[in-house]
């Protein structure tokens, strides 16, 4: 049995006693470390802003803070606080958000985290984790903390639609076949509709290749560059505004290199997502692996 | 560095505190021309940070890296000419550096940041440094430490919901080594407090959310040293030292005038201005507040 995050976050607490577990009252995934961390768990309540104040006070004294609350929450109701203490201060203040993106399924709107990514990388030196599964959640987390950066965590502990074949490393996509008909660049738990959309195309004789940025800060920008120049399509899947994300930072990066490319985005477009269970919004809202295959098709055809 | 728990105050320290004090109002009227400062607020809590730093605060040139200090925290970050003119009188930062104040060869501007030799943090947005020295405060707390943690807000900055949001916190985790002092000097940017979003009583809104409170007078410093010996009023709650204060302290024609809260005197202004502070004729001005902050 794979660790889990827990495991693996007290873990690495028992080796860096600077480590401090941080949270507003959002114990999910860290539910067994009070009792086990004592005072290096620190609950300070609904109180987001004050926590991520308090981890950049606790960063002063030489503590890594691992601050957690709800992805919207975090990166929107603490934003200032990021951005001006713990961002102009350059801080190793680490920052776990839960349930991002589609993730938040049936809560609604409020609980929308689709443009942390968008926030937190516009914050200089901060960077942005986005594992794919419990298996990569786990693989990043040493590098996660042990970084000097301020960085954010998309946590995503959905079981892995496929095992991992290359070891995490920050800034390092793991790309999934070689097709050069299209590329599937994506983050997150998409990677499973990714990978079920490259099934599909290839039942229709289209070779795709996937993507697994794993960081979108750092990027891999050479990944990106080869995705772009070798393949007639490239495709970005996130679960995000479409202003702010991946389909932007490739833009960025294409424009920076002078490359044109053509580049399909699936994104939420000046929206939020329907509320509802994660099948159902996946569906309804187009991504799942055969309509993200089907769209393929078209821009292909 | 001297302790009010155990140094008594005397007439000679009370001498010595009004020159320093007097001292740190020259190097504030120094930065409030050619580019301004926001004078009123910085006057206000002058004699406040004169004493703290002299007769408070266990920190000094030599310990500033020392994980043992007491730290200190302006949250209310728009008068940091006063705590640059204190850090200059105690020898954390050398004077010649006022002169470069807004240049951008230095880093001596409107707002504190850490690149200022004794300055532990940048603030400039209100509301933010309570819950920083909260951090500070439970680190102490988790390391054993004896040392304390002093921060100072405005009276207008207790519009800010993080500011209760962290007194609730701070009393949670019963941080008896936090003291928050309030510059009240009845002011915030515009105009007084009481007739836009009344605040008192501030002391009662302190004691209801678990902390210990006392009133003192801002400017007499033997009050202000009778109030710090009584650290820590009681253990396992953080302390609130309303101060009351007076917007422009020590200039009668800046005191108490929200049309002189940010302003960029001419030289001649601020020679009269000097004049004034020795307690010579008054200053006849014409510059007003220039920007809507
Ligand atoms: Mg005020």
């Amino acid at each position: 049995m794979n660790p889990t995050y827990e495991e693996t976050l007290l873990s690495i607490a028992e080796r860096d006693p600077d480590l401090v577990v941080m949270t507003a009252e959002n114990r999910g995934a860290i539910r067994n470390l009070p009792g086990k961390l004592g005072a290096r768990f620190i609950d300070v309540g609904i109180a987001e802003q004050t926590m991520i104040g308090a981890a950049a006070g606790l960063a002063l004294r030489g503590r890594t803070p691992v601050a957690h609350a709800l992805a919207t929450f975090l990166t929107l109701r603490a934003f200032e606080f990021i951005r001006t203490d713990v961002g102009i201060a350059n801080l190793p203040v680490k920052l776990v958000g839960a349930v991002p993106g589609f993730l938040s399924d049936g809560n609604g709107p409020t609980h929308q985290a689709i443009e942390d990514v968008s926030l937190m990388r516009g914050i200089p030196n901060m960077q942005v984790y986005c594992p794919a599964d419990r298996a990569e959640l786990v693989a990043c987390l040493p590098t996660f903390i042990a970084s000097r950066a301020p960085a954010y965590l998309r946590f995503c502990g959905v079981e892995p639609a496929a095992p991992h074949h290359e070891p995490f490393v920050a800034g390092k996509a793991e790309t999934f076949g070689t097709g050069t008909d299209v590329a599937i660049l994506t983050y997150g738990f998409l990677l499973r509709e990714a990978l079920s959309a490259r099934d599909r195309l290839a039942e229709q004789g289209i070779a795709a290749r996937v993507v697994n940025l794993r960081t979108v800060k750092p990027i891999d920008e050479a990944a990106v560059l080869d995705a772009v120049s070798t393949c007639r399509l490239t495709v970005t899947v996130e679960d995000h505004f479409l202003t702010g994300g991946l389909y932007s930072i490739v833009a960025e990066l294409l424009l920076s290199r002078g490359v044109t490319g053509r580049v399909l985005p699936f994104a939420l477009r000046e929206r939020w997502f329907t509320p509802g269970r994660l099948a159902g919004v996946l569906a309804f809202e187009g991504f799942t692996g055969p309509q993200i295959a089907n769209r393929i098709q078209e821009a292909l055809a | 560095m001297k302790d009010p728990r155990t140094t008594p105050f005397g007439a000679a320290e009370e001498a010595d505190l009004r020159a320093l004090a007097l001292r740190v109002r020259e190097h504030i009227l120094g930065m409030a021309t050619n580019g301004g400062c926001f004078i009123g607020a910085s006057l206000s809590c002058a004699d406040i940070l004169a004493h703290l730093y002299s007769r408070v605060l266990r920190v000094s040139p030599a310990t500033v890296r020392d994980p043992g200090r007491d730290y200190f925290f302006l949250s209310k970050g728009h008068d940091v000419p006063a705590l640059y003119g204190t850090l200059v009188e105690l020898g954390f930062l050398e004077a010649r550096r006022l002169a470069n104040h807004l240049e951008t060869h230095d880093s001596i501007y409107w707002h504190p940041n850490r690149a200022v030799p004794g300055i532990e943090f940048h603030s400039g947005s209100l509301g933010h440094l309570l819950s920083v020295s909260i951090g500070v405060a439970l680190d102490i707390k988790l390391r054993g430490g004896d040392n304390r943690v002093f921060v100072i807000v405005g009276d207008g900055e207790l519009n800010e919901g993080s500011i209760w949001e962290g007194c609730l916190v701070a009393q949670a985790h019963k941080l008896d080594n936090l003291v928050l002092i309030v510059d009240r000097n009845e002011f915030q940017a515009n105009v007084a407090t009481e007739d836009l979003i009344p605040l008192e009583p501030i002391d009662a809104k302190f004691r209801a959310f678990g902390w210990s409170a006392m009133t003192v007078d801002g400017h007499n410093f033997a009050a202000l040293d009778r109030a710090y010996q009584k650290l820590p009023v009681e253990p396992g709650h953080p302390t609130a030292i309303i101060a009351r204060t007076v917007r422009g302290k020590g200039l009668p024609s800046i005191e108490r005038r929200a049309d002189r809260w940010f302003v960029d005197f001419t030289a001649a202004e601020i020679e009269a201005l000097k004049r004034e502070l020795h307690g010579e004729a008054s200053a006849e001005l014409t510059s007003e507040t220039l920007m809507v902050r």
